[in-house]
């Protein structure tokens, strides 16, 4: 029963999930005329977008679209077979996990680290100025739940500063809390540095000196899945190359 | 009741697709039957995080169910017995929440209710604190479940007629009582089911939750978020709650549909 039913459910659960991309494009195209797909991690969407519109200038006839989730998610679809040729994760974990399921090519790269740093609306309304704030039952704090890569982080950091924060909400994304920091719900939220640069002039960023002992590393890889592999690593090359460290360098990414 | 004569009319290939939309239904259910790892089932569903939020999701559905009771049975009653001009229009909008994607009610709810929204000073001044509360998250499902009541309860209203409240009110019997004695009596199977529909649509809500009320155990964490935030990390876990919820609503539809069928 159960192996009857798997196939049809997946099948009908793909025929969806490829929406996304075109996947009548690979049938006509032409070799020249590539579309290449990205799994990337939400936190990713400003920087991947730049980097994929200055790709399909230097590779005329290449196409880059992206998907971009929780990396857990993207994890989850890749390996039910939704139809990729690059994946670029917000933490290691889920790349190791990608890599133990198989679904990775070759070795996957480092190309940017993150860090964490509190949010605060731009009045700071709760005077916060340190990690230890945080603590007060006072601030309503907002942190990422510890399920996803930035709750782990926000745990680690917990643990090096020996700060107990004591949050009002604790969010299924980075981005969920930064959105409860900007709408003025919280007092404060601890974010990634590059969410705090991104979101300028809505929230104020504070640094937390403890915050480089915790880093988030981005790697990218090619996916075993992937119909067009000399593409999907000229794109990951693009990545760690000059031009695509420069764009992240520029939203606030750090080098690994 | 006699079953449906097999000549009843109907070419057959609408067989063909209403057997497939069947399915389509069905199939998922079971696949997600099918994922269950029953060995572990029980462990799953009584872990600290499951239980409270379960307990959470009864709570908040409970009160929620006896404000739409509260609120939805005076609503259903002036759009059912009175008319006034642009009824129609005020029927529309309030039903508005049945179609809206929940997290724009979230969003909406944010900036009425929010610290910056539109009653955020004054439900300060009074020293209320709605957000990150359990209170905004009975606001969220009350917010969406409060059209089901309405609609059950308007269609009921007016199946039932008028013809014994107005006999009610010629033999002298006061609007209160006639409300008490006759309509509300009249159309109890249709108020019960729009109850329960608005308790089980309570129980499923997410979007406006999640973007209204936050995520954390024991205060906002209802089951369908704790079920979204362990798919993080424990999928089993995820399987196994969500079947509970599908038990739950099984149970709803059962409720309403058995005592009267033609409720819904």
């Amino acid at each position: 029963m159960k192996r009857l039913l798997v196939p049809l459910v997946a099948g009908v659960l793909l025929s969806t999930a490829a929406c996304g991309s075109d996947p009548s494009s690979d049938a006509r195209a032409p070799a020249k005329d590539t579309t290449l797909t990205v799994f990337a991690a939400s936190s990713l969407k400003g920087t991947f977008t730049e980097i994929g519109q200055k790709f399909e200038d230097a590779n005329p006839g290449v196409t880059v679209t992206f998907s971009f989730a929780g990396s857990s998610d993207l994890v989850a679809q890749i390996s039910q077979g939704a139809p990729a040729d690059v994946f670029a994760s917000a933490d290691t974990e889920n790349m190791d996990k990608a890599t133990a399921d198989g679904l990775v090519e070759g070795t996957p790269v480092n190309f940017a680290t993150n860090t964490l740093e509190i949010a605060t609306p731009p009045d700071n309304p709760a005077k916060v100025d340190s990690l230890d704030d945080l603590a007060s039952p006072d601030v309503k704090t907002v942190i990422c739940a510890a399920e996803v890569p930035c709750g782990a982080a926000t745990a680690g950091l917990e643990k090096v500063a020996g700060v107990d924060i004591a949050p009002v909400s604790e969010e299924q994304s980075v981005t969920d809390v930064l959105g409860k920091v900007v709408s003025g719900e919280a007092d404060a939220g601890l974010v990634y540095v590059t969410d705090v640069k991104g979101a300028a002039g809505q929230v104020i960023g504070i640094e937390v000196p403890e915050a480089s002992q915790v880093v988030n590393t981005y790697p990218t890889a090619v996916l075993s899945g992937s119909s067009n592999a000399s593409v999907a690593r000229a794109f990951t090359a693009y990545v760690v190359g000059p031009e695509g460290q420069a764009v992240l360098a520029a939203a606030g990414f750090a080098q690994p | 009741m006699s079953r449906p004569s097999r000549s009843s009319g109907l070419p057959r290939w609408v067989f063909v697709p209403a057997a497939v939309g069947a399915l389509f239904i069905l199939l998922p259910l079971v696949a997600l039957a099918s994922q269950v790892e029953w060995s572990h089932f029980v462990d799953l569903i009584t872990s600290e995080s499951s239980r409270s939020a379960l307990v959470l999701s009864l709570r908040t559905s409970a009160i929620s169910t006896v404000l739409c009771l509260l609120l939805g049975v005076p609503m259903a009653l002036v759009l059912a017995r009175t008319s006034f001009r642009g009824q129609g229009a005020l029927r529309s909008l309030v039903l508005l929440p049945l179609v809206l994607p929940p997290v724009v009610g979230g969003i909406a709810l944010l900036y009425t209710f929010g610290r910056k929204g539109l009653l955020g000073e004054t439900i300060e001044v009074l020293g209320l604190q709605i957000a990150f509360s359990t209170t905004a998250v009975v606001i969220a499902q009350t917010f969406v479940s409060l059209p089901f009541l309405v609609v059950s309860l308007e269609g009921a209203l007016r199946t039932a007629g008028e013809q014994y409240e107005v006999v009610a009110s010629t033999l002298g019997a006061r609007p209160t009582t006639v409300l008490r004695r006759v309509t509300l009596p009249l159309v109890l199977p249709g108020l019960a089911a729009g109850a329960v529909l608005s308790f089980a649509r309570a129980l499923g809500e997410f979007g406006a939750t999640i973007t209204f009320a936050g995520s954390l155990e024991g205060v906002t964490r209802t089951l369908p978020l704790e079920i979204y935030l362990q798919r993080e990390s424990d999928p089993d876990a995820a399987v196994a709650l969500s079947l509970v919820l599908v038990v739950v609503a099984v149970l709803v539809i059962a409720l309403v549909r058995g005592p009267r069928r033609e409720a819904l």
